[in-house]
């Protein structure tokens, strides 16, 4: 017993101050792309050919990075031979509008709280279900983690129940394959509404590396509009709880 | 041609001309015989050729640290191994789903991921137990928690589990069909995306065949980084595992400790490559990211106290009576079940089974800086849990040597075109036991048939055999205790 009381007390208070206090990010963690188009030589597409997944475009002299389907991999970074195309630390990236996910590095539009009639729902209690549809555990175990003393989703309300049944709404991973899609839909009609959809990760948005793949549904478009897209190959846990917490109007309004 | 079977190395890329192709009489007669020398079979696969299908054995020999491949033409049925090759169990149901082969004598051929036209997944025939008080519990594809997608039918009598039937499928995305043709930009995503709490651990395993089939040798300090990358891995999945089996058993001081831990070492892994799960870090040819003397001191700053953190944490699990109770004599396989089975990783040395690619098949860092192998003997979940716990020292240690002794050398070498007609295997010790990738290049050089062979394939039978004779409420533990991975199976 004493042992473990003394474990205790080395352990320590590890829960992170965010939202209070800034996060702190390795310095090569690569979040939202910084871009300056300024840079680059007239017809070089280097950045557009290393992208895996048609993320990176140049229209009109404008790099433009879709952040839904970036896997935010450093290969586009490493091939730009002018510095055009790199990474910043801020892992701040989850959008309200899918339309939003396409930035050319001037601005980049975040999440908005949710509407005031759903805020008087969810506001102080959010209850998720967690659904994986040919996610490759990289979204899922991001979100699980979410959980732990280190973040404490607890605190802001927020919590991943068991049954659909429990739910106010349904967090998406994973391209949605063929053999996933039934199971999804089903999960989706059997919480009650009014209901969200939250999409996490590349291939919940738009199929991320599956894109194009026949086995899969090049993301979770299937159920309907989210009010929530988290980018990210994975997301950090940091840009999901940030996401989340935008939406509850705890950051940002 | 010799009807033993084309000896190769790890990493190294043969003609797929000098694979023998023999009778099936004498496929069998080389499988049989090199399994009763104690090989084990890493991989079973189909490939088309000329517009039919052969079937490809890879079988590891850990004696010599040498693999074997042999090849047949099977038609459309041949007599099935499993009889009296019970690995090949799961392999021969693959192939009878993937090509329509029929292995003769297989005891079910059931679908192993529902990938042929019209197949609903998890709609087949199960074991079905008869009789009064007997009762089915069918659980997922989706389950409580933020987990993968998997079906799972027990048969009850009362509490007590007669028979656990595992049916998965549900992650199926089309990997290894995409990979063929390749390699393009794509190609090291989805090796990453395998089993993406793996990343290290497959993009490893693909960029060896890579290398191999273009003929490059990467250097010696990329292949230490890779080797720290896939310990770390080891180190953050398997602290997990230990905080989640304290959460199965409700021992909460030690779940919410290591639920934190594991971020420790996932946070390390991106102070390399700026990736949490290790993605960027591998790429054929080498590593993406190099390592300052700065980082590395940094990183080696942080292991000591998140092992000594670790430590007292995790021992807290072990000297507590009431999670002893639970752990001991829960979920037992045995030594000949393991082996029979043909396991892999944790669990196979948790049953006293002597395998461990790192030390087995050494290929890297590891030929410099050997790993002990952690075995344990009595094959529960006590057992399981404490091979993690001796894998995460070993880990931090072998990480602390490489790191402190990193060789010089630049950390990417160019791969460009891939030799024509090759075969090549790469063998890695991922987290959860053997990763067996399989290449084969067509005529152009591009890749013609490639198979991936995570551990959890070999596994998934081991969890529902375990859980003959046991509690349903422990399966949560149980199952736990050998964390596979559904994406890893379903490819």
């Amino acid at each position: 017993m004493i042992r473990t009381l003394i474990t205790r007390w080395r352990q320590g208070h590890r829960t992170i101050r965010y939202p209070d206090a800034l996060a702190v990010l390795p310095e090569r963690f690569r979040g939202l792309p910084a871009i300056d188009s300024a840079q680059c030589p007239n017809g070089c597409r280097e950045c557009v050919d290393a992208c895996p997944t048609g993320a990176v475009s140049v229209e009109g002299g404008h790099v433009r990075v879709h952040l839904g389907r970036c896997l935010f991999c450093p290969e586009c970074a490493q091939a730009c031979p002018h510095g055009a195309i790199g990474f910043t630390t801020d892992h701040r990236l989850a959008v309200s509008d899918p339309r939003d996910l396409l930035t050319d590095g001037r601005e980049y539009r975040l999440a908005r709280q949710l509407d005031e009639a759903s805020m008087r729902l969810f506001g102080r209690s959010l209850r998720l279900r967690q659904v994986s549809a040919g996610g490759c555990a990289g979204c899922e175990v991001e979100t699980n983690v979410l959980g732990t003393v280190v973040f404490d989703l607890g605190r802001f309300g927020i919590q991943f129940v068991a049954s659909p049944r429990h739910a106010d709404g349904l967090l998406v991973t994973g391209p949605v394959t063929r053999n996933m899609a039934a199971a999804l839909e089903k999960t989706y009609a059997a919480i009650p509404t009014p209901r969200i959809v939250i999409v996490v990760g590349a291939c919940a948005i738009s199929g991320g590396p599956y894109r194009g793949h026949p086995e899969a549904l090049d993301g979770a478009a299937s159920v309907g509009p989210a009010v929530l897209y988290v980018p990210g190959c994975p997301p950090h846990p940091l840009t999901i709880l940030d996401g989340l917490l935008r939406l509850l109007g705890r950051i940002g309004s | 041609m010799s009807t033993t079977g084309r000896e190769l190395m790890p990493g190294e890329a043969v003609p797929v001309g000098e694979i023998p192709v023999v009778s099936a009489a004498a496929f069998r007669n080389v499988v049989m015989d090199r399994i009763g020398r104690g090989d084990w079979l890493a991989a079973l696969f189909g490939h088309p050729v000329n517009g039919s299908v052969r079937v490809t054995a890879i079988l590891a020999c850990p004696r010599f640290g040498e693999l074997r491949a042999v090849a047949f033409d099977p038609g459309a049925s041949y007599p099935a191994l499993t009889p009296e090759c019970l690995e090949a169990h799961w392999f021969e149901r693959e192939l009878h789903e993937q090509w329509g082969v029929t292995p003769v004598g297989h005891p079910w051929l059931k679908p192993v991921r529902f990938t042929t036209p019209g197949a609903i997944p998890g709609v087949t025939d199960y074991f079905a137990v008869a009789g009064e008080e007997v009762h089915e519990v069918a659980v997922g594809p989706v389950h409580a928690g933020i987990i993968e997608p998997g079906h799972f039918r027990f048969q009850c009598h009362g509490e007590d589990v007669l028979h656990l039937e595992i049916s998965l499928g549900y992650q199926h995305r089309g990997v290894e069909r995409a990979l063929v043709g390749g390699p393009n930009a794509r190609t090291i995503h989805y090796l990453e995306t395998l089993s993406g709490d793996a990343s290290a651990g497959h993009a490893t395993a693909g960029a060896e065949v890579l290398e191999s089939l273009a003929g490059v040798r990467p250097s010696d300090r990329s292949l230490a980084l890779r080797a720290v990358g896939l310990e770390l891995e080891r180190m953050a999945n398997h602290t997990g595992d230990l905080g989640a089996l304290a959460g199965d058993v409700a021992f909460l001081p030690t779940a919410s400790y290591c639920g934190r831990l594991r971020g420790e070492f996932l946070n390390m892994t991106a102070m390399i490559c700026g990736s949490r799960l290790g993605r960027g870090l591998v790429r054929p040819g080498g590593v993406g990211f190099d390592v300052t003397a700065e980082l590395v001191r940094d990183l080696l700053g942080r292991l000591d106290p998140a092992m000594r953190e670790f430590t007292d944490s995790v021992r807290l699990l072990f000297e507590s009576p009431s999670v002893v109770a639970r752990f001991e004599h829960l979920g037992t396989l045995t030594r000949h079940e393991a082996v029979k089975m043909g396991l892999v990783g944790p669990a196979a040395r948790a049953s006293g089974v002597a395998r461990d690619v790192r030390s087995d098949f050494p290929s890297g860092a590891y030929r410099w800086i050997p790993v002990l192998l952690a075995l344990k003997e009595s094959g529960d979940v006590m057992a399981r849990a404490r091979v993690r716990w001796q894998e995460v020292h070993q880990a931090a240690s072998f990480v602390r040597q490489v790191l402190s002794r990193l060789p010089e050398g630049e950390p990417w070498r160019p791969v460009r075109g891939l030799q024509p007609g090759r075969l090549a295997v790469s063998l890695v010790e991922g987290w959860r036991g053997a990763i067996c990738h399989v290449a084969l290049t067509g005529d152009e050089g591009r890749i013609a048939a490639y198979k991936v062979v995570d551990p959890s394939f070999h596994n998934w039978f081991g969890l529902a055999r375990a859980m003959r004779r046991q509690q349903i409420s422990d399966f949560p533990v149980c199952n736990k205790s050998f964390n596979l991975s559904y994406c890893g199976h379903d490819l």
